[in-house]
């Protein structure tokens, strides 16, 4: 236990700060901490404090899920502006699509839109998801999530990063989709 | 006994018996061909010899089918074909059904990769022990084959492909056996597929995996690519393993063209391999104990995972670390300052592991869940021909990089991790060592790294060629087949994850654990969905 508290205090807060300017060595994390505050305000106002995630892979390679994880990591920590990833869409205002739909995933992809209680929003995340992708439309593969249900943003990327991510999120709070 | 030596014994104990192999001299593959009626009776003998199933695949050309089976043994691969030609039935006036021995009966390996044959191709494996479809759901009738020629890429889908919801599970009935489906969406933020669970009170009796959701027609989307092209598609193959499978169908590609990647693109491609690996496994690492609720690990590997992450975007451009490699070398140099940076950290990470690993390694909880839990038996993993962290950790002495040197691994010697113990502890630890033996091999490849070109220009291959790269992921070996058709296009692409032969054995390993101990069964096993659904 004495090691886990040791290992903790050596590590400290590696969460990149929203008002501090003292971390600023690395490229990305002062554009992290505006992006941070402001969608912190938005989330605040329009949200009345968080908003809700469910995020489905409908047929990603694996390559965006990774990347959204990142948000969840002490550097990102999405959590404390108020965005939060869970376990049902039932419970969820935001569907986080990734992958071309994959004709195999098409009905468990509407079955869970249908699941999402109104007001709801997706978002389309990667190529894939934005516009098929490296797998575009086959036999097997619908093409881009808009292909399947209605999105109202898209983070492009192959896959975005988690910096991207962020921003694509504060692009859809920000958005006249999002009625305050 | 020589690698060489048990090819001349087999092939002598083959024609002994009457078994008539024809030796195919094609460059980098040795390749046996047999008659189609003698497919089940050569597995019967490999299996007697010890030969390892590695990967099956089907291909057409032209009205006739190839089906190929790769085997292994004492780090020397043996591809075995067969050809079958469809035949006319005067009765019907149509192509009698295509058919071949299994050689599931006796490899349980070959099972879903027979199924999938069966399923893209229409060729039926006689006496298989399972019958059921695998990767048709309900995208494509049962009568059509999406990998036949004759099947357009497009097909004929539905406007709503329906859920394919009365796929034949195995039932189960008696006083308080319960059933429990899970997915194909699941609760966290992973890939999808079908777990059906039997259960008594919390034991499971029974799971049956049903996959194929994120299929999308992989092998067919290949045909007629470049070959920068096919190489971006195999780094789509599954996301966390895009360098593997980009350098596995470099590799293929390379064969076929008869081109050798220069000295410096073997070592950033050995770099780019191994930090991929570590990457994975301090992910892994981390998520196993989120599993058991242990945060201050999953905390600590996410931050060390992140640092990684980044330094890949600083040297390489690309966090994951996508399409580095291409056809002939690789995309991007490494720089001097760079090499700097990458040996700096490996120190750090080396001093913070060794305090991380202390705390994880003296936490009795950590124990009480991880040990014991989830054993796979060095038999079952045999049996499935089990691979990587999976299979090293049941006893599986196998590892590509070793066994099958190639460049730049065949100027190293590295330790390979095994363990017995079979259980998720062991597949933890296996990865721990796995990551210390990646670090050293980096900070070799770095320090091997003389100034010269990346890329050998590339040189158009014949129609026809073909060529198979198999290499050590970090899951495990990745083999890649291609063959070109004319003017550098690809004919065929099949690439063999290796999560297709350790996804079985997970069904194997949560026998008699409770059901909530299946998502950290699952995680220390860490398959890839879209790898095995192509």
């Amino acid at each position: 236990m004495l090691r886990l508290l040791i290992k903790t205090l050596k590590t400290g807060v590696v969460t990149e700060k929203l008002n501090s300017r003292s971390h600023s060595a690395r490229g990305g994390e002062d554009e992290l901490e505006q992006l941070g505050i402001e969608i912190k305000r938005h989330i605040d106002r329009k949200f009345s404090g968080s908003i809700a995630i469910r995020e489905v892979d409908a047929g990603s390679c694996n390559g965006c899920e990774l990347e959204i994880h990142a948000l969840n990591n002490p550097y990102y920590d999405i959590e404390r502006f108020g965005i939060h990833f869970v376990a049902s869409p039932r419970h969820a205002d935001v569907l986080l699509v990734t992958g071309p739909v994959s004709r195999n995933m098409q009905t468990a992809l509407l079955r869970t839109y249908e699941a999402t209680p109104h007001p709801k929003w997706v978002i389309a995340v990667g190529d894939c998801a934005a516009c098929g992708g490296e797998f575009g439309v086959s036999y097997a593969s619908c093409g881009a999530v808009s292909n399947v249900i209605p999105v109202d943003a898209v983070i492009p990327g192959c896959p975005p990063t988690p910096l991207t991510l962020m921003k694509g999120l504060l692009g859809l709070i920000n958005a006249g989709s999002v009625k305050d | 006994m020589s690698a060489s030596k048990w090819t001349t014994d087999f092939l002598k104990q083959l024609d002994n018996l009457g078994i008539n192999v024809a030796q195919i001299n094609i460059p980098s593959i040795t390749l046996w061909q047999i008659k189609n009626t003698e497919w089940q009776r050569f597995a019967e003998l490999a299996v007697e010899q010890g030969l390892r199933w590695v990967s099956g695949w089907a291909e057409q050309s032209h009205e006739q089918f190839f089906v190929n089976a790769c085997f292994e043994k004492q780090g020397l691969y043996v591809l075995l074909r067969t050809i079958l030609t469809p035949e006319y039935d005067v009765d019907t006036q149509l192509d009698r059904d295509l058919e071949l021995p299994s050689q599931a009966t006796v490899y349980p390996a070959a099972n879903r990769s027979e199924r999938h044959t069966r399923d893209m191709f229409g060729i039926n494996f006689a006496g298989h022990p399972d019958n059921r479809r695998w990767t048709r759901h309900k995208a494509w009738p049962e009568q059509s084959y999406p990998l036949r020629k004759d099947f357009d890429v497009q097909g004929m889908p539905q406007d709503i492909t329906p859920p394919d919801k009365d796929y034949p599970f195995i039932k189960s009935d008696g006083a308080g056996v319960y059933e429990i489906p899970v997915g194909p969406v699941h609760a966290g933020i992973i890939e999808p597929g079908h777990f059906r669970f039997q259960a008594v009170g919390e034991l499971i009796l029974n799971l049956e995996e049903r996959l194929g959701y994120v299929h999308k027609g992989i092998e067919k989307i290949a045909e007629g690519r470049m070959p920068q092209s096919l190489a971006r598609l195999a780094g789509r193959v599954s996301g966390d393993t895009t360098v593997g499978h980009c350098w596995a169908a470099c590799r293929a590609m390379e064969f076929a063209a008869d081109i050798e990647i220069p000295p410096r693109a073997a070592l950033i491609r050995g770099i780019l391999a191994e930090r991929e690996r570590i990457a994975n496994h301090l992910g892994d690492m981390g998520a196993i104990c989120n599993d058991v609720a242990f945060v201050f690990a999953q905390m600590q590997f996410t931050r060390l995972r992140e640092l990684w992450l980044r330094t890949n975007a600083t040297v390489f451009g690309h966090r994951l670390l996508m399409d580095r490699i291409i056809p002939g070398g690789v995309l991007c140099d490494l720089s001097e300052p760079s090499c700097g940076l990458i040996k700096q950290e490996i120190i750090r990470l080396r001093i913070e592991l060794a305090e991380i690993l202390l705390a994880v390694d003296l936490n009795s909880s950590l124990e009480d869940r991880l040990y014991t839990a989830g054993y796979l038996s060095e038999e079952i993993a045999a049996a499935f021909g089990t691979l990587g962290y999976v299979g090293r950790a049941s006893g599986q002495d196998f590892d590509v990089r070793r066994d099958a040197p190639y460049a730049p691994y065949d100027q190293v010697s590295f330790k390979v991790a095994v363990e017995n113990q079979g259980d998720i502890a062991s597949r933890f630890w296996v990865r721990y060592k796995e990551i210390n033996a990646a670090l050293k091999l980096i900070e070799g490849f770095v320090d091997q790294l003389v100034p010269g070109e990346i890329i050998t220009a590339w040189q158009i291959p014949q129609a026809g060629r073909e060529g198979l790269g198999i290499i050590e992921g970090w899951r495990g070996e990745i083999t890649a087949f291609v063959r070109f058709d004319a003017d550098n296009k690809i004919a065929r692409f099949y690439p063999r994850d290796p999560s297709i032969l350790n996804w079985p054995a997970l069904e194997k390993l949560v026998l008699d654990n409770i059901v909530p101990d299946f998502p950290v069964c699952n995680k220390s096993v860490n398959g890839s969905y879209s790898g095995n659904d192509l």
